[in-house]
This record gives C-alpha cells, sequence and structure tokens, in this order.
C-alpha cells in the first residue's frame, strides 16, 4: 500500500506567531511539523503497520527549512520524502497550494492520502477537500478511526466532526483527515532519527512538477491578505480573593454586564 | 442575478441553525439574499427564510444529501452559480460548510475565505473580508481577487446592518437541477451514530459556555461544569487535561487541538489557561476564571478573576443565578 502523507512546517504555536510585512505567515519564526500533521503520520504509519506491507511517503510544499519538518516525519518513520520549494509559491493561497499537491500526489502515486486535520497556522481545513477535488478521488474527513481493506480496496472512517458522527466508507484511492483523535503520535526514536538521514528526501521546484509560475504565488492567489494587524493584547481584569464572597461578586459581575440567563444574552 | 448572494442555508431537518440568520444577514449587507435549501425529505421552510431576509429560495430536495459526505451539495451548488452567477456563496464555517466551500473554489477557480468575521463589498465589485489569526491575536483584512467569491463565515460575524426586513410579498421558490457526477456517490455514509442528546447549546456556537479542567479533581466532580452551564443555559467545555482524564467526552475540548470558541461568556473552573488553551478561547467575549492557584495564567487574559475553592464558589453562584432567573 502506498500511503502519501502531506505536512505543513508552521510556526510553532507555543512561541511567537506573526505575518511579514506582505501579509502572509512569518516563517522565519520558529516553525516546527504542525502537531496536527504529526497524527497523519501516525495513522499512516499504523496503517502499514496493520497491513504488514507498504511504503509512507512524506511531502510537503514550504521554504528550505522545512525540509526539518520532512526529516522529523521521517524519524518517526516515513520511508521517503519530497519537498517542494520553491521562492515563487509564496503568497500561495488554498487553490495554488492544493494544486500544487495534487502535482505531487500524481507524480508519487498514492493508494491514500493522509492529512491532518488543518494547519495550526492557517486553520482552513479545506486543502484535503480541495485535493480530492482536484484529483477525482473520494475525500473522507475529519476521521477519529481509519481502517483500510486492502483486499477489498476500501477505506472506512469514523468522522467526528464536532457536529455529526458518521461511519463512512470509499473505494482506493482516496483522501483522508485525521483529528487528534486517533490517538498520539509516537516520538521520533534515536535510531528513526539516525535512519532518517539516510533516507531520500527529493526537492522539487515548479519547473520539475511542471507547474507554470503564473499559476501560484501571491500573484496568482485569488484571495489576498492586505493587512495583518496584532489586537491589543487582551487587558487582565479584576482579580479578586475569595474572602467567602465570590459567588456575589461574579453573579453580580454577570448581571452588570446582562450575561445572566435572564437579561436577553444572545 | 449578479447583485444575489447565495447563502447555503444550515439545518437539521429543515430546523434552522443560528448560522442561517447570521448569514442571511450579512448576504443583505452585500446584495440580495437567496437562501439555498437542500435536503432529504424536507421541504423548504420558506415563510421563515423569508422572515430572516431571503428573497428567494433555490431548493433541492435529494436522498444523496443524506447518504453521501459534502460533494452533493458541491454539486448542487455549482450548478446554481453557473446558472444565476451570484455574486458571492456565503456557507457556514462549520467541518462540511468548509469542505463544500473549497472544493466550490477549486470548481470556480475562485477566491475561497474561511472563518471570515466581516464581509463587505469593495469598490471593484470584489469582496473585502474580515478575519481573525493565531487565536485571536492578528486581525487580518483581505480582499478577493478572482471569480464568484466563496466565503465561510464565523459564527457570530459583525454585521453593522439591522436585520433586514422581511419580505413583503411571497418569495419565489426555484427547483435546483441535480447534475449526475460519479464523484458525487464516492464517500457513502453507511451509519449515523446518534449523539448522546444533552439538551445544551452546541459548544462552538452557544453564547455562553462554562469549561473545565484539572482543578475539578475527578470525573464526579466534572459534573460541577454541566450544572453551572445548566443554570447559565451555555455549552459544557473541557481543557485537554480534564478530557485526556476521561472526565468528559473529547469531543468538548476546548483549545489548539480541540474546538475554538467565542462565546459573550466563557466561565473557567480550574483551568490554568496553558497557551494551548488559552488558543481556543482568548477571543471570547467576556472571560470569568475561578482557579486556586494565583499565579494560573488564565488570570492574565480573565475580565474578572476568582483566586479560591471552586467547591465552595460554584455551588453558592448556581443558587444566586437560579434566583436571579
Amino acid at each position: 500500500m502506498r500511503v502519501l502523507v502531506f505536512v505543513k512546517h508552521v510556526p510553532d504555536a507555543s512561541g511567537e506567531r506573526g505575518f511579514t510585512p506582505a501579509g502572509t505567515v512569518d516563517r522565519t519564526l520558529p516553525c516546527r511539523l504542525s502537531e496536527l500533521d504529526e497524527h497523519a503520520v501516525e495513522q499512516a504509519l499504523r496503517l502499514i503497520e496493520q497491513a504488514g506491507t507498504g511504503e509512507v511517503t512524506i511531502a510537503t510544499m514550504g521554504p528550505p527549512a522545512a525540509a526539518e519538518t520532512l526529516r522529523k516525519a521521517l524519524a518517526m518513520g516515513g520511508h521517503a520524502a519530497v519537498h517542494v520549494c520553491d521562492d515563487r509559491l509564496a503568497g500561495t493561497d488554498a487553490l495554488g497550494t492544493s494544486l500544487v499537491l495534487a502535482e505531487v500526489a500524481r507524480r508519487v502515486g498514492f493508494d491514500l492520502i493522509v492529512c491532518g486535520m488543518a494547519s495550526t497556522d492557517a486553520g482552513m481545513s479545506v486543502v484535503p477537500a480541495m485535493l480530492a477535488e482536484r484529483l477525482g478521488v473520494p475525500q473522507l474527513s475529519f476521521a477519529a478511526e481509519v481502517t483500510v481493506d486492502l483486499a477489498g480496496q476500501r477505506v472506512r472512517i469514523r468522522r467526528e466532526d464536532g457536529r455529526d458522527t458518521v461511519i463512512a466508507e470509499a473505494g482506493l484511492p482516496a483522501v483522508v483527515s485525521v483529528t487528534d483523535q486517533i490517538g498520539e503520535a509516537r516520538y521520533p526514536s534515536f535510531k528513526g532519527i539516525m535512519a532518517a538521514r539516510k533516507l531520500p528526501l527529493q526537492t522539487w521546484d515548479l519547473a520539475e512538477l511542471g507547474i507554470p509560475v503564473d499559476a501560484v504565488g501571491m500573484v496568482h492567489a485569488a484571495a489576498v491578505v492586505e493587512s495583518a494587524t496584532p489586537e491589543p493584547p487582551r487587558q487582565p481584569g479584576r482579580v479578586v480573593v475569595d474572602d467567602g464572597t465570590a459567588a456575589a461578586t461574579i453573579a453580580e459581575f454577570l448581571r452588570e454586564r446582562r450575561l445572566l440567563p435572564s437579561s436577553g444574552r444572545n | 442575478m449578479a447583485d444575489e448572494i447565495l447563502v447555503l442555508v444550515d439545518h437539521t431537518g429543515g430546523q434552522l441553525a443560528p448560522a442561517t440568520a447570521e448569514l442571511l444577514r450579512v448576504a443583505a449587507g452585500l446584495g440580495t439574499p437567496a437562501a439555498v435549501f437542500l435536503a432529504a425529505g424536507t421541504p423548504p421552510p420558506v415563510e421563515a427564510l423569508a422572515a430572516l431576509g431571503a428573497r428567494r429560495v433555490y431548493a433541492a430536495d435529494a436522498p444523496a444529501f443524506a447518504e453521501y459526505l459534502v460533494v452533493p451539495q458541491v454539486a448542487a451548488l455549482h450548478s446554481l452559480v453557473q446558472r444565476k452567477q451570484p455574486a458571492a456563496v456565503l456557507v457556514p464555517a462549520y467541518p462540511t460548510g468548509r469542505e463544500i466551500a473549497g472544493r466550490l473554489a477549486v470548481r470556480l477557480d475562485s477566491a475561497l475565505v474561511t472563518d471570515a468575521v466581516a464581509v463587505e463589498r469593495a469598490t471593484d465589485g470584489g469582496l473585502v473580508t474580515s478575519q481573525t489569526a493565531f487565536a485571536g491575536s492578528y486581525q487580518l483584512r483581505g480582499r478577493t481577487a478572482r471569480g464568484t467569491p466563496v466565503i465561510a463565515v464565523a459564527p457570530h460575524p459583525v454585521v453593522d446592518a439591522p436585520s433586514p426586513p422581511a419580505a413583503g410579498e411571497p418569495v419565489p421558490v426555484e427547483p435546483i437541477e441535480l447534475p449526475t457526477e460519479a464523484l458525487a456517490t464516492a464517500a457513502r455514509i453507511v451509519e449515523r451514530i446518534e449523539p448522546e442528546r444533552s439538551g445544551r447549546p452546541d459548544l462552538q456556537t452557544a453564547s455562553a459556555v462554562v469549561t473545565g479542567g484539572r482543578g475539578l479533581g475527578d470525573g464526579e466532580r466534572f459534573g460541577l461544569v454541566a450544572e453551572l452551564a445548566d443554570a447559565l443555559g451555555a455549552a459544557v467545555g473541557a481543557s485537554r487535561a480534564a478530557v485526556d482524564a476521561g472526565w468528559c467526552d473529547r469531543s468538548l475540548q476546548v483549545g489548539q487541538t480541540g474546538k475554538t470558541v467565542s462565546p459573550q461568556l466563557y466561565l473557567a473552573l480550574g483551568i490554568s489557561g496553558a497557551i494551548q488553551h488559552r488558543a481556543g478561547m482568548q477571543s471570547s467575549r467576556t472571560i470569568v476564571a475561578i482557579n486556586k492557584d494565583p499565579e494560573a495564567p488564565i488570570f492574565s487574559i480573565a475580565d474578572l478573576g476568582v483566586v479560591g475553592d471552586l467547591f465552595a464558589i460554584v455551588p453558592e453562584l448556581i443558587s444566586r443565578i437560579r434566583s436571579a432567573a
């Protein structure tokens, strides 16, 4: 089974995050393999372990430093990696990203594509669906559980999107996205980290992918961020130490702000 | 009709979700709101949609909407957009809505914006959108540059305009032609698992949320969160620590790897407020926190912080709220 995992190199959410003057996410700040994509790598590895056969290819589109993210995913147990890296991709929107990733998928080949449920930077949760649309294959997203029936060439998920829980299935090849409910992602072992250094990591630019320069990048983006303004940090309010009157204080505060159910909160 | 703004109606079996009214109001500020009602076996609630400002209703009734994931709705909207050439398509930004928006934007090669909190018309006919980024720490302004913009609108969007007046005359209803395509039946729903009905509001759209964390101590005492939530008519949420401890369902997790909420009132019980948790709630309008640790980071963003024993405070707070109601 050929499993292809798309991951994203994102600013570490526990550190400083910001935007460039051009309105793109500042990737010069410390970045890492998106936590939500770790679950996608984990799911892919489990599927080939269960199948007893197969290879996991990790792919990303990102700046040169995104190679670190690929190495980490390889250290977790991936077999090969593809890095789409081209200056002219800066400012590419979700339409352009899905165009590039779809081309990678066609070239690498796959029975199953596994993605995280969202990136932790843009957080749109749209690329897996857009990728499936471009590839003309079924899409099963927000999976809390994934099972593959290789003999029957089918994939089945438990979709938990926060609103509905459904069991859904489709034929292979397909695109799935997984939530953090599929379980903890493994840590790379020392052996894995050493082995990852020797695994193949290909770097492709737009020319190698055969994608015209004017189909991607900020110039061709259909949605453009024109300004990114930091919100003033939230001002701390009042902090009181309970002297036995805290419940009354809170109730009065809620009443003043019309936050009690009887005060027409909406 | 170039002035028409299509709104994908958010409903469960014909019962309109709050997002429908919100999106129709956003649409009224952009052009002529038209509701798109897709259902399996439910007629469109035309009068209710008209009362919310819809000037036209496009409707399709097909079992496929209940039997297959996402693509049947995309196909219906795509067919409608091709026929009507609207100025924009608005969908609610819940997970299925995002996926519909993404696929539709690919088909239309058009701008896609998710989690818009405000939408305005630009002078060039495109749209100007506002979003927040990085858990509410940045405000983004953007513009759509191509095609028929597809906008996934966040819950509780900011709308300056008053509610649109209800239509004075009967609102026309037009059927949507449903194209047949193989992809629409590729991802089949084989079973629906009915959620346990708590009777409480949905976490992500509720106007008030009460959450509990490690400070609750054990699963039994976590019940206090629900008691306070019920007194307030609020949704129940939890920190990752409470979820990992098994005190409540994972679907209730608020934070970076859980849900992002921005209610009018966020009341945190025994939650320290780690950065991952704050990422999911710090854009809440009013934050109240109770924690026994005066150093808890949640106090740095709380409008009212109480250092104290929540087991002493919350039961009294519940009875005060009940007697005020």
